[in-house]
Formats: structure tokens, sequence, C-alpha cells
């Protein structure tokens, strides 16, 4: 599969750094081509029917509400509430008025600002690429309603106030869906005025999640209840090692199954069509498969272990080499070294991966979450022969995602879309994966390998710092490839090898390890392990020189206010220093990613028996402006609960090839009983706002293990870390 | 012929008493509110009530049901039930929302039998049910802020 390489400047999966400068020329640049997209309908159910003519941002309706057409995927982490705000409060209009619904794929409208041509979200970009596009044209919508009444009205525009909806002057009122129609005709200003942040009445003052309701009644829909006319069920038998192809099935029981319809074999695996799910999966069960493993990863973890951690014994691509590492060395009155071991990591979604295809004879309608809609829409082209405009994506909520939608080659929907095409589209089809198949499937977090030695001076400072990782390549030999402008994959360095700190003699280099694992981004990517890695390692050098490690941070942060502004106000929330129970620690981590800045202070209960509880946390986010307080302060606590998941309990390991984990007993995710107390602390800020799905994970790990380092005085260095410390 | 009475309406079915009540639900009546997350009653997401008792309907036989009542999210209307899906939206608990029909029929059963509930108690009936977006924090308080409301509407 080919597609354009997107511009590299601006286009952002999960670059480590999203400079403030990059942000203002691409909102430049989408000024210039700004097209307000407004729609007025009267009926914008009829118009979801054909979604190529659907509006572009926002609808307004006769009976008054605004729909804002979101072009992000919400997962879980706000989207709809947020870019629903931004609109509302250009339009000054009435929260109560707001409505939103996801757009189709078009990237043509509703590309990803800092994605180029692409639409999609990912890499925490959903506020901060569409803040100065939704605040355009929310205030061209503004103006063009005033514009409309004051022709009507045959009076001033400035006499126009537009307020909570509604368009008074001169006595006369109407609502603004009253003026819809006639703010139509009206052309479009070419630079709104946007609002100053003092007249800001709903941006940064938490209004309630637009969801909430729905999701607390059962009432709101995910791709599993997708019910259309005449659909069947669909389970796939997948090879069950990475690259095995299928040999020969035996498929006389599955059809014996009452409510099986039909078994076909696809190049993806054998599938079972069936009335309902249940008749679906039991015939699954009673298939007979053989594999072809030829081409198939045969390798164990240990093996993998042994491969990485040779390879960390060479030299790797070099990311960052500042001064003289080597010399450095060479001077030190001491050094330090420590290596690290990550697991592949399991997505592990609430809803395993599903999609529901509709394939007709001159369209293809699918219903799915999907991150990047504008693939599979590509890929579901290419298997039904069908022209692109021709395939349209009906996005649904997503049961959770982290990343695990946005798979470069489509898995789970080509495996919809081949199952349809293969019965010639002779009804719907809702493929269902179980939790066994999204658990061995693939598209892990990379393992990773990470080695460190560091020089200690004379004067007890860090003279120098050599970091070497060894992982997979998430972008190599997939659409984003071009992405990649070094000699190694971003995905791998972003996070150890632009450390904050400053240290004289820094070297960083790795190697991008080969696996048949399929790999991909997990909630912060490379991030996940390096802010890990070098946080802890930091505590490791610390302890060694004799220096406490948040006074360490402080002096080598000099030069970066606001990795320290978060620092310092987790440092003083905790009263960090002062006495504790016995048995008890803090552990501090402060992490850059996905240009928002994130401190957090753990504090963590270890006791006689090595068992441990994450008691508290502590966390300082300074993520610009911003736009929605409290769906920030909900994604701190749920990127720490997950980051917590991961490093106490989760890991995909391998015998001979074979993933080992099958469902939540032996994948096992973070439970109510092992979540800490949170407090969020949300910088000030008038910088443009910034992300914040994934900063909120990186920096829990190192400050639990940190935490657990002051107590016992041994670094974590190998996750997960179980129920007990080893 | 298997008959029970779910949200107070009668329904029979004749078919797999094997089948999970999970499946029937979303598949044969279209009440889609409970949902499918692991099949093996590891992770609550299709909670729903049989006799009072939450249970996990993905690995909960038909046959199991003769007899019972069964109450599911969409049938919820007790005065717990309401504290609970009031408070949820009072604290904005929900992420990505896909467990969080199992987690506010977790929660209701809880205060029905508890109406105070401490955090040990919380812990331990809602252990079983996981939220990857982690909500935790804030279901702890929902739980909490409905026990509050409960509490004031007695006095």
């Amino acid at each position: 599969m080919k597609m354009a390489q997107a511009q590299n400047d601006n286009s952002v999966v999960a670059t480590p750094e999203l400079s403030r400068r990059q942000f203002l020329k691409v909102s430049a640049i989408s000024g210039v081509g700004f097209s307000i997209g407004l729609s007025f309908s009267h009926a914008a159910s009829a118009e979801a029917q054909q979604p190529s003519a659907m509006g572009h941002f926002i609808k307004i309706a006769k009976d008054n509400s605004i729909t804002v057409v979101i072009k992000h995927l919400d997962k879980g982490q706000g989207v709809t509430t947020g870019l629903t705000a931004i609109v509302a409060e250009e339009m000054n209009a009435d929260w109560a008025q707001m409505r939103w619904e996801f757009a189709p794929a078009d990237a043509q409208r509703y590309n990803n600002l800092f994605w180029g041509p692409y639409q999609g979200t990912g890499g925490s970009t959903s506020i901060a690429n569409s803040w100065m596009q939704l605040r355009q044209a929310g205030a061209a919508a503004k103006a063009m309603l005033i514009a409309a009444a004051a022709k009507q009205w045959a009076v001033a525009e400035s006499e126009v106030v537009a307020e909570n909806g509604q368009l008074t002057a001169a006595g006369r009122k109407a609502t603004y869906g009253d003026m819809a129609e006639a703010a139509a005709l009206i052309a479009p200003p070419e630079k709104p005025t946007l609002k100053t942040p003092e007249e800001f009445t709903l941006v940064g003052k938490s209004v309630p999640r637009i969801d909430s309701k729905e999701k607390s009644t059962g009432k709101a829909n995910y791709t599993i209840d997708v019910r259309l006319p005449g659909m069947l069920v669909a389970a796939i038998a997948r090879p069950d090692k990475f690259g095995a192809t299928l040999k020969s099935v035996n498929s006389d029981k599955a059809r014996a199954v009452a409510g099986v319809e039909s078994v076909i074999t696809t190049p993806r695996g054998v599938a079972v069509i069936a009335k309902n799910h249940w008749a679906a999966r039991q015939g699954k069960q009673a298939l007979t498969i053989e594999w072809d493993d030829s081409q198939a990863e045969t390798r164990s973890s240990t093996q993998l272990w042994s491969d990485f951690k040779a390879l960390a014994e060479t030299d790797g691509a070099v990311a960052r080499n500042d001064g003289d590492f080597a010399k450095a060395i060479a001077e030190a009155a001491q050094t330090v070294e420590l290596e690290f071991e990550f697991p592949y990591l399991s997505h592990a979604t609430m809803e395993p991966m599903n999609c529901v295809v509709d394939l007709q004879k001159d369209a293809c309608h699918i219903y799915t979450g999907s991150q990047i809609p504008g693939i599979d829409q590509y890929v579901a082209s290419q298997v039904t022969g069908l022209p692109v405009e021709k395939v349209f994506v009906h996005t649904q909520f997503a049961g959770g995602s982290f990343g695990r939608r946005a798979v470069p080659d489509s898995d789970f929907v080509m495996d919809a879309v081949v199952i349809a095409k293969a019965i010639n589209g002779a009804a719907p089809i809702c493929m269902q994966w179980s939790r066994e198949d999204d658990i061995k499937a693939g598209r892990y977090r990379p393992m990773a390998f990470h080695k460190f030695r560091a020089a200690i001076d004379q004067q007890n400072g860090i003279s120098g710092w050599h970091h070497r990782i060894v992982s997979q390549s998430i972008l190599r030999g997939t659409p984003f490839e071009g992405l990649i402008t070094g000699p190694l994959d971003f995905a791998i360095a972003e996070g150890g090898a632009n450390l904050p700190y400053q240290i004289p003699n820094f070297k960083f280099d790795g190697h991008e390890a080969k696996a048949g694992v399929p790999v991909l981004w997990w909630r912060s990517v490379g991030h996940s392990h390096n802010a890990y890695a070098t946080e802890v390692f930091f505590d490791e050098v610390a302890h060694a020189a004799g220096q406490d490690p948040a006074a360490l941070r402080q002096q080598l942060l000099k030069e970066h206010p606001r990795h320290l502004a978060v620092l310092n106000k987790v440092l003083a929330e905790s009263n960090w220093g002062s006495a504790l129970p016995a048995g008890t620690g803090l552990g501090v981590a402060v992490h850059e990613s996905f240009a928002s800045f994130v401190a957090q202070v753990a504090q963590v209960k270890v006791n006689d028996d090595k068992s441990y509880q994450v008691e508290k946390v502590w966390c300082a986010v300074d993520c610009g402006v911003a736009v929605t307080p409290d769906v920030i302060v909900a994604q701190m606590e749920g990127g720490i609960g997950y980051g917590l998941s991961a490093i106490l309990g989760e890991a995909i390991t391998l015998d001979g090839g074979k993933v080992v984990q099958n469902n939540f007993y032996d994948y096992t995710p973070l439970r109510i009983n092992q979540m800490p107390d949170i407090k969020v602390f949300i910088m000030p800020s008038d910088v443009a706002p910034t992300g914040v799905g994934e900063p909120g994970t990186p920096p829990i790990g190192p400050a639990v293990a940190n935490a657990i380092r002051s107590v016992t005085g041994k670094a974590v260095t190998k996750l997960p870390i179980g129920n007990r410390l080893v | 012929m298997i008959s029970f009475e779910l949200n107070g309406d009668k329904v029979t079915y004749e078919g797999d008493p094997n089948m999970p009540l999970l499946w029937y639900v979303r598949d044969e009546l279209n009440l889609t509110g409970s949902k499918f997350g692991c099949g093996v009653g590891m992770c609550g997401a299709c909670t729903m009530h049989l006799n009072g008792q939450p249970v996990r309907s993905c690995s909960t036989p038909m046959a199991a049901a003769n007899g019972a009542r069964v109450t599911t999210i969409e049938g919820l209307n007790s005065e717990a039930a309401v504290a609970i899906q009031q408070a949820w939206q009072k604290l904005d608990v929900v992420q990505c929302g896909y467990c969080q029909s199992g987690q506010v029929m977790s929660a209701t059963a809880l205060l029905e039998n508890n109406k105070q509930p401490n955090d040990q108690d919380i812990d331990m009936a809602m252990q079983g049910n996981i939220c990857r977006c982690a909500t935790y924090h804030r279901i702890r308080a929902a739980i909490h802020e409905a026990s509050d409301t409960l509490a004031k509407e007695v006095s």
C-alpha cells in the first residue's frame, strides 16, 4: 500500500517536538484557505444519510440547535465536549443548544491540520489542531448571524448583540435558528474577529461532558451496537502465530452448529458467519485448523530478549550526540550503569476490535470507530474494487482505543471487508473479535531494551549520559515511514533522545530490532518506556552522586521553565522532603510529551512481605490554554491509571511464537482497589492548547518506581512489577 | 422452555439453554446497553441483575435465568439507580463509556444492599468491573455522592 507522504514539518503522528512556532505556522496556513463550512439545515438526520453532502463544521437548525461536526474520533478522551465548547464559545451560544455529530471520512474537509492531507486522531492533537480552525468557524458563524439580523432589522451590525444563542437589537429579538436561513446568504467574513481570552465564558470553565448522560444510561452506541436489516455476525479464526497462513481447515462441525450460515476461508483466516454472536463463537470453536508456520515468527520472548541484548552490545544509529561522552567517562569520578526491560503491551480496549460492513453493489459502508478513517477507506476500496469516494465511513463511539484503532494496514477493518467481499455483500456483516482474538492479534507497544551509562564528575555533577535503546520500529514499512527523518524511528527515540536535563556530554543511539510481531502506537508511544527508563536512571545517578533527585532535577532544568514549573508545583503540593511513615516513600518524575508538560509525585507504601500499594499521586500539567479543565483532569487521572496498569501487571509474552496471554485472567489490567487517590493541578497558561490524551501516562511509572526506590534503595528495572517486589 | 421476567416483562425462550444471557438480551431482544467485553466473567461490562444480585451475563447460561427476575441497564429505575446515574453525570465519570453500563449496574446493586458503603466496600463490590480508561477515581467518588443523596432523601 502506497500513500503520499505527508510533509514532515507539520504532519505529526507522534513527533517529539511539536513546537509552538510550528503550531502557529500551521494555523496561519489553515487561515489562508479558510472556508467557513456552514450549512443551515432543517433535517440533519436526512443529510447524514449522504455523508458527502454534510455540512462542514457547524450546522444551525431552525429549532435553534447548533450541531458541531467532530472531525476526530472520541474514544473517551472527550473531544466531542472540547471541540463543541470551542465553537459554542466563539458563537456565544448557550451550552444547552449545542449538539455534535461525527464527521464522515473526508480528508479534504476534515484533515488533521498537523498531519497535512490526512484525517486522523492521534498524537494528542485533536484540540491543538482544531483550536484556531473551530474558533474561526464559530466566530464567522456569529458574524454572519449578526450581519443577517442587522440587514433584516435595518440596524447597524454594531447594534446587534449575540448572546446565549439569541440575537437582540433595538427591541427586536430572534434566535440563531430563526436567523439561520438569512445568515446562510451572507458572505463569510475573511477574517472573523475572535474573542479575547478575557471574554471567554466556556473555555477554561469546565462545561459538563456532552456524552455523560447517554454513557451513564446504556444508550450510547458503539460499533457492536450497530444494527442493520438482515445483518449477520462473523467470527474469525486467525493464525496462532504472526506470519502463519492457513494450511487446511475442517469446518464440518462448525457448519453443523445451529445458527451458522456459512464458513469461508479468507487470506486472513477462517470466518464463521452466523445469525448471532453466540452461534458465530460456537462455530469458530468447532473449527479444526492447521496453520502453515513456514513464514511465521516462532521465537519465544526469552530468545527475543537475548537477541535484543546482543544488539545492545553494538553501536546503534545516533539520534543525538552532544560533547564527548567517551571523554566524560574517562574523566569521571564514578560511573553508573543500568539496564531496563519493557515487555510488549496490549491496548486491551474494553470493546474488542470490531467493524460492521455493508457492501452494496456500488457502495461500501463501514461502521466503526477509527482513528484514521482515510486508511480504512483506502483499504476497503482496494479490497472491494470500488472507488475511494464510494466507501463511506460512519464513525461510532469507540470503546477505548489508546492507539489501537489507528492501524496502518487497517487490520480489523480489513477482516470485516474481506468477509463482506467473500460473500459478495449478501448481507451486512458485524465482524467481532473475541477478547482472546484481541489480546493475541499483535499491534503491541513494542518490547524495548534500554542500556544506560552515566559519568559523575568530581563535583558530583552529571557530566555524561549515554542512553542506548533496542526496540522495534512502529513506522518503518508502513505508509507513515516518510515521517522518519533521522537514522532512527522517532517513535523509538522520543522522550529519550530529547532529554531536557542540562548534561554536557550526551549520547543517544539505538537499533531498530526486527521481529515478526506487529507493533503499534500505544498511549504515549515511545514516551511510555523512555520516560520510565530515563527518569528511573536519573534517580539512580542522583543517589550515586549523593544528591536529592528532586533538587538535582530543579538544578538541571533551569533552561526549561515549563518543566520546572510543573515539577515545582507537585513538589510543593506533595510536601516533598517532609517526614513519612516507615515503609512509605515519594518518587517524582517530569516529562514532556506531545508538547505538554507533566510532573507527578507518587506515594507508595512498601510492606514487609514485599507487597506494596500506590496510595497517592499528585499531578501537575501544563497543556497551554485549558479548554475544558475537567476533561483535562479526567485525562490525567485516566492516563495515570493506564500507565500504572501497565507497570503493575501487564505483559504480552511469546512461547514458540504463540502469544501466551488469553484474556483478563492472564493479561491483568488495573482494578479499582489498585487505583490511588489523585490530585491534578492545571498550570495557568495563555499559550495555544496542546494535548492531554497521552501526556498523563509517561510520568507515573517512573514516579512509582522512584518512590519504591526511596524505600528499598533498589531501582525497578524490569516490568511489570507484579504483586510483590523482587 | 425457559421463562423469566426481564425489566418487568415476561419473556420466554426455547433455544440453546447454554446460550449466555448477554447474547440473548443483545441479539434477540435488541437491548444493547449491556456490553460484551471478555466472555468469561472477568471484566463486568455485561453486568445485569439476577434477582437483585449483580451477575456477569456473558457467562450466565439462559438456563440459570429460568424463573428469575432479570434487570438490565435499560430497566433500571430504583431509587439507588437514579441516584447512581445522577451522580455519574454530576461528576462526569465516563470516558469511552463502554464499561459504564456494567459499572452502573454493579454500583446500583451495591447501594441497594448497603446504603452507606465505605471505600473498602466499594473496592470489594466494584473489583469485578474493569475500566481501561481508569475512571475508578470518579466511580468511587460518584458512589459516595449517590450514597449521600440517598441519605438526604431518607432524613
